[in-house]
């Protein structure tokens, strides 16, 4: 084994595929944000954007190869940081004091990652698909996204994963820093601060889009 | 003087071997609330003795949380609820009248169960073979201030020698990891100059050790900081985490 794969798979070396992966990630979610927002200014702006990126379709197959191998990465490490880490303890005490020592978000990481990884396959197979093979020729993007709140189910599904995916950063943003051994009495504060805002806005910014679409929806509009 | 005693109700962790099978046992317990929970066991023991059962079997040395040998999970907590205190350390008069106490070894595959309360916690001194030392020529002893450190990296440094090695982090982090006790150990050293020269391979070698030894990986929970009984803090493990990264772009090894 190379002297680069044996670091990498040290329990510190996947500790850093995670951060180094899982920060890229953030900064994907933050162009994903930004496009998302035009949602709410109206059918033309949202058609127009998605329209061109899809002019400019080999850039943008190129920045999807990319996020295949961050996302790749991140759920191999991540999989295999659970299995490991079960095997590492596998006998639970008969008082479980966990709650008084830390914080839920970071206790729960491998399960609200495992249920963003469901919704990333979902997610990919209807919207995604649609959006890049199911057009037809056609650039009514915004009905698309229009007609797939008007379920009810999917709706909440979208609501929930939002909220999971809020937890899932509030933790993993200030935990990459610790990883990369930024930690300092005067700056960590704002880091973690930063990752909870991240965390909020993104989990109220992402669910207001479904919400959006189902309460338009039953007005009948 | 009369005594006022408590009483207590013990749900204590019995198992034969690291093979067998364990299960809790009932103890009711009159104490002394000044008594420690340490002195309850001896206590208990005594009695157990006379009554010809066999003694829980549990570990202690200096019972001035100074050593590291005793540790126990009580209700959950590794060293108890109180905070920054060893097992040693912890008087009946943390408890209420009446309470149920479970009192649980440490729990983590790298640390088998011996008897009862007792783990095997040699994996903490592999990790410190593979490098928690420094090496000096020997001779007359330097000067004392030939080399001068500011007090703040000083303190810094005698922070992370408070660590005393009793496994409590390991005990406490959902993941088993020994984090916290392997970058208290690093840290010592590479926060001051007579620890440099062998600054890179140390924290190499350590986590190497660390990873062998059959201890999971550091999730960033935080749990092992909240439970130290000497408060070591997890900014030694990112100090750590960055000369781990250091060190693979520096070392010569290929």
């Amino acid at each position: 084994m190379s002297w680069l794969s044996k670091s990498l798979s040290s329990s510190i070396g996947k500790k850093i595929i995670m951060a180094i992966t899982g920060l890229s990630l953030i900064l994907f979610l933050t162009v994903h944000f930004i496009n998302n927002m035009f949602l709410f200014f109206g059918k033309e702006g949202f058609d127009m954007l998605v329209s061109s990126l899809d002019a400019v379709k080999p850039i943008v197959r190129v920045a999807e190869s990319m996020l295949v191998i961050l996302f790749g990465f991140h759920i191999y490490n991540g999989i295999k940081l659970w299995w490991e880490n079960r095997q590492a303890n596998p006998e639970k005490y008969a008082v479980n004091a966990a709650k008084e020592n830390s914080t839920f978000f970071s206790r729960t990481m491998p399960y609200t990652g495992g249920i963003i990884l469901v919704f990333l396959i979902l997610h990919l197979a209807s919207l995604w698909v649609k959006f890049n093979f199911g057009m037809e020729g056609t650039h009514h993007y915004y009905d698309v996204v229009a007609a797939t709140f008007q379920s009810l189910p999917v709706a909440i599904f979208y609501v929930f994963v939002m909220l999971v995916l809020g937890f899932h950063l509030n933790h993993g943003f200030q935990s990459a820093f610790q990883t990369f051994g930024w930690h300092h009495k005067k700056y960590t504060p704002l880091v973690e601060f930063i990752g909870t805002a991240y965390a909020v806005v993104f989990a109220i910014g992402f669910s207001a889009i479904p919400i959006y679409f189902f309460i338009r929806s039953m007005g009948g509009n | 003087m009369k005594e006022t005693k408590i009483n207590l109700t013990l749900k204590v962790w019995r198992q034969e071997s690291a093979k067998s099978k364990g299960n809790f046992e009932e103890f009711k317990v009159a104490v002394s609330p000044h008594s420690s929970i340490l002195e309850m066991f001896d206590e208990l023991n005594n009695r157990l003795e006379l009554e010809g059962k066999i003694p829980i079997a549990f570990e202690s040395d200096c019972r001035e949380g100074i050593c590291g040998t005793c540790g126990l999970v009580i209700n959950g907590h590794p060293h108890g609820e109180k905070k920054k205190t060893a097992t040693c350390q912890m008087h009946m008069r943390s408890f209420k009248e009446g309470e149920t106490i479970y009192i649980e070894p440490f729990r983590a595959k790298a640390f088998p169960i011996l008897r009862d309360l007792m783990v095997d916690r040699s994996g903490l001194d592999k990790i410190q073979q593979a490098g928690g030392y420094a090496s000096f020529n020997t001779g007359s002893a330097p000067d004392a201030n030939a080399i001068l450190i500011s007090k703040e990296t000083a303190s810094l440094a005698l922070d992370a020698a408070e660590c005393i090695g009793c496994g409590a982090c390991v005990a406490a982090c959902k993941n088993s990891s020994a984090m916290l006790f392997v970058s208290a150990k690093v840290s010592q050293f590479a926060l001051l100059p007579q620890g440099q020269p062998e600054r890179y391979e140390r924290v190499q070698n350590m986590v190497i050790a660390h990873d062998e030894s059959g201890f999971g990986s550091c999730t960033n929970t935080y749990a092992c900081e909240a439970e130290c009984p000497k408060g070591i803090s997890i900014s030694n493990i990112a100090r750590m985490n960055r000369d781990y990264f250091v060190s693979n772009l520096k070392l010569q090894n290929v």
